[in-house]
């Protein structure tokens, strides 16, 4: 049963081969019924028709034809060419172009309808056994009706047909280019209403830049992703950007680390980057921000490791010369293809079209690393509404293809010197944020670096001084002094003066040492002395008692040797 | 002088559908009145014929096409509005 139910699922779409749509719409369009593409003049409508009926008869065996109200065939045939399509080839059997354009000296007398139309390409349908149809433009044909309960018996009648032949129809129409629209009616309603499926494509320039969004507005029994989704013509056709959704596969989770290329970074984050990690380095110019991230690139090039920088600032060759200056050389590398450096500095349009560039180069590159020199590029006027979901995207794709990304984001000089969030908000995404500041004390200004945040690290919290010199990069311990930070100058003034403080109180240690030493000495002696002293007092106290005791003695024996003498009677009891 | 010309029309129509009944007789009409004798017309049935209706890119019936005199004219609808119709085919409104 569980294997069934997808199955049945793909077989009800017709995949049209467009990246993101598919995804978009859960496999393609609906089969057998009828889809409706509205949008402005020149938002892609006929591209994207064309490239569902290409990838139908190339890629599912299913032939298909295209009625042109608008353009004729052989102008179509040229634009495909352009996307590297071969509708010449296809042609013969599996593709059918119909010219249907009306003819401008056309006179019309009197109602009309499209049965001719549909007869013809029934037996066209037939015959080649077409099972996907594309209208294109089929406004224009509408326009000639005189009203509009005949525009919608019309276009009735081509669905009742589509539904009958079971075809996957597609009908472009323009958006404003409807007559009923002037009156005040949406346009296409009714057609809205018929569709099981509709499609609107937006064409905007924003402050000059141009932005081209998708959107599914209905389809029916199936879900669907309802949000805009911005997309480019490119190269091959239409590329729809969208972000995974919900339920999607997990990136590949490594607690593999890789270098910064700044050995005490690398100690104060607990061993260096994740690998597949996002690394935001925030700044305001000339905070080092290329070179903290060049460090990175000349250190995975080190590994082996393919990069890719991304430089909208400066010129490759610039940003190498540049960085050799401070001893990161990464000529070599480029010179044995290991890095790529690429100017972007040319490119302009949506951010989108940033993305899809940087996509396909580094998939071209096979990047294992990638250094964007700054991202915030990507908010340039016109792009403020969608670069924050370029930029989320740019961060889940890099995520998914186990890519680790270095971006630096440029912070408005205007902005509080405090660590602001950067404009792109990608901060919240970023699984490493480090914040170069400029640290102005005593007419200098220095460097400082900070880890704002590692997730999964442990790291440390205090500002470092950046120190940048032809040796490479380095980061010094900063002084605190009375909750000011020190650095540059100020620094190694507290260091010097603390390096005299310690010898002074080293010399003035031994001194008293010296002191405390003969103090001890005399003592000592004194102690001896006095030792001495003490025995002669002990014998002269001993000689004392020994002759107080023989002279009592004496006394004694003096006294009873008297009365003996003098015979005195034993009646007197002794002296009173 | 394309007073004494003869007239080739065909008829694309889609037999059943109301709007091209309309024209059949809307331009035998048209023909009685303002081309006696000198007119030919040949119905094409686009849902017998779609394979010439696609060759002739027919998209609209009813259709009709001038053949004769050059130069070619198309005309779609049921040709119930006359002004336009005559216009196109170069015929001159009947005197009144």
């Amino acid at each position: 049963m569980k294997t069934v139910r997808p199955l049945v699922e793909l077989q009800a779409k017709a995949p049209t081969g467009i990246t993101g749509l598919d995804e978009i719409t859960g496999g393609g369009l609906p089969r057998g019924r009828t889809t409706l593409l509205v949008g402005g003049p020149g938002s892609g409508k006929t591209i994207l028709a064309l490239q569902f009926l290409v990838h139908g008869a190339e890629f599912c065996k299913e032939p298909g034809i295209f009625v042109a109200f608008e353009e004729t065939s052989t102008r179509i045939l040229a634009n495909a060419a352009s996307f590297g399509w071969k509708l010449a080839e296809l042609q013969r059997k599996k593709l059918f172009l119909l010219d249907a354009q009306p003819t401008p000296d056309l006179v019309q007398s009197g109602n009309f309808d499209l049965s001719g139309m549909i007869a013809a390409l029934d037996a066209q349908a037939t015959e080649m056994k077409a099972q996907r149809i594309v209208f294109d433009a089929l406004d224009i044909v509408l326009a000639l009706l005189p009203d509009s309960g005949a525009k919608r018996r019309e276009v009735y009648r081509l669905h009742e047909w589509l539904l009958a032949r079971e075809l996957t129809g597609l009908i472009t129409a323009k958006a404003g280019g409807d007559e009923t629209d002037a009156h005040g009616h949406q346009p296409f309603g009714f057609m809205q209403f018929m569709v099981d499926c509709s499609i609107v494509l937006n064409h905007s320039v924003v402050l000059g830049v141009s932005q081209r969004n998708l959107r599914v507005q209905k389809y029916r029994g199936s879900s669907f992703d309802e949000n805009e989704s911005p997309f480019l013509i490119g190269p091959n056709g239409l590329e729809v950007a969208v972000a995974r959704t919900l339920g999607r596969v997990d990136a590949n989770v490594t607690t593999e680390r890789v270098s910064s290329g700044v050995k005490r970074l690398d100690t104060m984050l607990g061993g260096g980057y994740y690998r597949g990690a996002s690394v935001l380095i925030t700044g305001f110019p000339g905070t080092a921000k290329t070179t903290l991230s060049g460090a990175f690139a000349e250190a995975s090039c080190r590994r082996g490791e393919r990069t890719m920088f991304v430089s909208f600032d400066s010129d490759g060759t610039e940003v190498v010369r540049n960085l050799a200056s401070v001893g990161i050389r990464l000529d070599r590398y480029v010179k044995n293809g290991c890095l790529r450096m690429i100017s972007a500095r040319t490119i302009t349009g949506s951010a989108e079209t940033y993305l899809v560039r940087i996509k396909a180069l580094a998939k071209e590159h096979k990047a294992r690393c990638l250094v964007i020199d700054p991202v915030s590029t990507l908010s340039k006027s016109g792009n403020e509404l969608t670069a924050h979901s370029v930029a989320e995207r740019l961060i889940d794709w890099s995520k998914a293809e186990g890519t680790t990304l270095v971006c630096t984001s440029l912070l408005d000089e205007m902005a509080s010197q405090n660590e602001g969030g950067s404009p792109l908000q990608i901060s919240t995404l970023a699984d490493t944020w480090i914040h170069l500041n400029y640290l102005v004390q005593a007419g200098e200004r220095n460097r400082g670096m900070s880890i704002i945040k590692s997730r999964g690290t442990a790291h440390s919290n205090q500002v470092r001084e950046l120190i940048l010199s032809d040796k490479g990069v380095t980061l010094a311990d900063t002084y605190t002094a009375g909750g000011d930070v020190l650095m540059g100058t100020l620094r190694w003034e507290k260091e010097s003066a603390e390096r005299v403080a310690t010898e002074v109180a080293d010399v003035a240690g031994k001194l008293k040492r010296v002191r405390l030493d003969a103090d001890e000495a005399e003592l000592e002696v004194r102690v001896r002395s006095l030792q001495v002293e003490l025995q002669a007092k002990q014998a002269e106290k001993a000689l004392l008692v020994r002759t107080t005791e023989s002279r009592k003695r004496e006394l004694a024996g003096g006294r009873t040797r008297m009365q003996e003498l003098r015979g005195a009677d034993a009646a007197n009891p002794g002296r009173r | 002088m394309s007073q004494h010309s003869m007239y080739k029309f065909r008829l694309y129509i889609a037999d059943g559908v109301q709007n091209s009944a309309q024209a059949v007789s809307n331009l035998t009409a048209l023909c009685q009145t303002h081309l006696p004798d000198r007119h030919e017309i040949e119905v094409v049935d686009v849902f017998r014929e779609p394979k010439r209706a696609l060759a002739d890119r027919i998209l609209m019936t009813p259709t009709l096409v001038k053949v004769e005199p050059s130069p070619v004219r198309r005309v779609i609808g049921t040709l119930s509005q006359t002004q336009p119709l005559m216009q196109a085919l170069g015929l001159e409104p009947l005197a009144t």
